[in-house]
């Protein structure tokens, strides 16, 4: 039965793609000005020849930045590449009702890849104690379909 | 004669114990049902949502910390006293840790409610887990350090009537009673190597400005390097109620010697090197160390399904000595009208429902979809808060009056207690368990959002709320009648020479069936080491080659 259930989660990891976290890359979390933090959003690139994206988001006392003010906008049907980290105290970065669920730790960057299958909008939940206005703390992704997505709100 | 006449030092000692161990219960409890009322809005007036995560913080701290602790000290003092035939060693030694425990407590406990009054420098919304750089009142720390620290002292306490029993039993097997609490001492020796190093080598100095920054994972870490461990610390004594005690409540004798002894050498094992398994959800730890993790975890299915056998094989036949007959028919044989023993069992029944969602937890992957949900509180309210919390309180029914040499009043009172223990707890722990498959986060006052609607997969939000507010009132009740029934036996039960029958018979298969390795602690001690030194040593080093310290985050008042 233990055999089972480990048996279980790795086929999950090898078969379905359903991978945890667990890179080890430290940032110095007063000073992400120098770092593409210091310019969240989210940006285009280029890998293995096709268009892809990377999303840099700072959680902070008590907002996504970018996700609380303006929604996160990213494509269906295209890789996306969440980078997270949080200048101040522990935060969480929860998609809700989804399995897209990390910590983000003040030294450390989150990094997890995903595709969002269809358009749709998903809320984002702090599920990490961060303070007395924990509670408040709340995001927006907003998946457009791919012909839709406006480049123009993209950054460097 | 009882525990009271025979044993008079050490059962002040226990009682002392049991008076905190219940005033931390009460007020913690409370915390709870105001919590429940809030987070589902029935009912905000009583504090504020920046208020809650006080209270929050002094429900997990007075309840998995001082309750449990303070309980066990209590039941070990009883058990081990009785089990070697002797008075602690020294009482100015025991009461000394009893005295620092309470000192460490009380300091914890008035920075938290300091987090009440308006304007108080004097806070630590920190939460049980007091992750930085969120910095509580340099008090909070240093008595925690202290509560830590008494307890090791309980433990060589322990051990040093073990060690002088031994001189004159050169040849006999460590008594059960004492065996189990022992283990339990090495297990809680391993594992809070990493809370007291979190906590004197980085948060206290911290916290009092001698450095400013601190890197926060690796607090984090060392703290779940304790904090599952921890989880067994409470579980423990629970299984020594299990093992020691129900079967004789069921009107029988435990089933075997070997299997109780073997159950918790796993427990030594495996506690610890299980921690990372907190941490599925951080970065800077390898998918490698977190699947070692999982395994460990994994594997103590088995001890926990080796006592489900033990445990249930020795009620069946209390049951059968009692004229049940049948394959399930002799379940209705058992003392269901005995307080102590309904609360036990019902307890185990709950064990297994927290075991399942449990198993769920373990499995990293599918662990992401309630990481930090409000699923997590529910499987461990069906684990401590119930496994534990209701077998300590239903195993007072019987210890209280053999420490008091009173009689139970209100047994009437006493027996609905654990059947609204269950109630309450399956009807908050299911929505609980539900609402955490939608997403709803745990540690949090207001669970609802403006850009977004949770959408669950069974049952609506209003009904879960519902659940979860009439669930945690229920629970109070049964917490009230708990301390109601215990208050007025110890002031006012009839005294009586022997208050209940606190007889222990033999095990149906004994300790001389028993392979003598299993009492060597220095070989099972040293093979929990290696254990841990695997899971941790070089992690812990990539976290701390680029300095103690580093990367540095600044404190932020709680």
């Amino acid at each position: 039965m233990i055999v089972f259930f480990i048996a279980t989660v790795v086929y999950g990891f090898v078969a379905m793609d359903l991978k945890v976290i667990g890179n080890y890359e430290t940032i110095d979390p007063q000073n992400l000005s120098d770092t593409p933090f210091g310019t969240p959003g989210v940006k285009e690139v280029t890998k293995n020849g096709a268009t892809e994206y990377e999303v840099y988001v700072q959680t902070l006392q008590f907002a996504f930045l970018p996700g609380t003010s303006s929604p996160i906008t990213v494509p269906a049907d295209t890789r996306i590449t969440f980078y997270i980290t949080s200048p101040d105290v522990l935060h969480g970065f929860d998609v809700a009702g989804t399995n897209l669920n990390t910590m983000a730790i003040p030294g450390q960057i989150s990094k997890f890849t995903t595709i969002f299958p269809e358009a749709r909008e998903y809320g984002i939940v702090c599920n990490e104690y961060c303070g007395p206005a924990h509670h408040i703390m709340e995001g927006k992704i907003e998946v457009v379909p791919k012909s839709e997505f406006d480049k123009s709100n993209l950054v460097e | 004669m009882t525990f009271l006449h025979q044993y008079p030092k050490a059962a002040k000692v226990a009682k002392a114990n049991f008076i905190v161990a219940f005033i931390a219960l009460a007020i913690g409890g409370l915390f709870g049902f105001i919590q429940a009322l809030h987070r589902t809005d029935v009912f905000r007036g009583f504090f504020n949502s920046g208020e809650y995560y006080t209270l929050l913080t002094g429900h997990g701290v007075l309840l998995a910390l001082i309750f449990t602790t303070f309980f066990i000290a209590g039941l070990f003092v009883w058990g081990v006293t009785r089990s070697l035939d002797r008075e602690p060693e020294n009482m100015t030694f025991t009461w000394s840790w009893f005295w620092l425990m309470t000192i460490g407590l009380i300091m914890t406990a008035v920075t938290i409610l300091g987090g009440l009054v308006p304007d108080s420098s004097i806070r630590a919304a920190v939460l049980y887990t007091f992750y930085p750089p969120l910095q509580a009142h340099p008090a909070f720390y240093i008595g925690l350090a202290l509560v830590i620290v008494a307890s090791w002292m309980a433990g060589a306490d322990w051990f040093w009537s073990y060690n002088k029993w031994r001189k004159n039993h050169p040849d006999e097997r460590i008594p059960i009673l004492t065996f189990m609490a022992l283990f339990t001492m090495m297990m809680w020796y391993v594992c809070t190597i990493g809370v007291a190093v979190e906590v004197v080598g980085l948060l206290i100095p911290w916290s009092l400005g001698w450095v400013t920054e601190i890197e926060p994972l690796l607090p984090r870490t060392l703290f779940w390097y304790f904090g599952h461990a921890v989880v067994y610390f409470w579980l423990l004594p629970a299984y020594y109620v299990w093992y020691a005690i129900l079967p004789k409540l069921s009107g029988g004798r435990l089933f075997s010697d070997a299997m109780t002894r073997i159950v918790f050498v796993i427990f030594l094992l495996l506690s610890t090197p299980v921690g990372y398994h907190h941490q599925y959800a951080d970065p800077g730890i390898s998918v490698g160390f977190k699947f070692y993790a999982m395994a460990t975890t994994m594997l103590l299915l088995l001890p926990s399904l080796m006592t489900l056998f033990t445990v249930v094989a020795s009620m069946e036949h209390g049951a059968r000595q009692r004229g049940g007959k049948g394959y399930l028919k002799w379940i209705g044989k058992l003392p269901w009208d005995s307080p102590a023993f309904v609360g036990c069992a019902l307890a185990g029944i709950m064990f297994a429902a927290g075991g399942f969602s449990g198993m769920i937890n373990a499995s990293m992957n599918i662990n992401l979809l309630i990481h930090n949900t409000i699923w997590v509180p529910g499987h461990f309210h069906l684990t401590v808060g119930t496994a534990v919390a209701l077998t300590f309180m239903a195993i007072s029914y019987w210890l209280i009056p053999q420490l008091t040499g009173r009689k139970l009043k209100f047994k009437t009172l006493a027996l609905i207690q654990p059947y609204a223990w269950f109630l309450g707890m399956t009807l908050m722990s299911n929505a609980m368990h539900r609402a955490g498959l939608a997403g709803v986060p745990r540690r949090t006052a207001e669970p609802q959002y403006s850009g977004f609607e949770f959408e669950p997969i069974f049952g609506t939000m209003a009904e879960m709320d519902w659940q979860i507010a009439i669930g945690g009132t229920i629970l109070t009740i049964s917490l009230i009648l708990f301390l109601w029934v215990i208050t007025a036996s110890w002031m006012g039960g009839e005294k009586s020479d022997r208050p209940v029958d606190d007889y222990i018979p033999e095990p149906l298969s004994g300790a001389e069936h028993t392979p003598k390795i299993l009492d060597n602690m220095k070989l099972w001690f040293a093979l929990a080491i290696i254990l841990v030194l695997l899971a941790y040593s070089f992690p812990l080093w990539e976290m701390i080659s680029d300095g103690i310290f580093e990367p540095g985050a600044l404190p932020r008042p709680s």
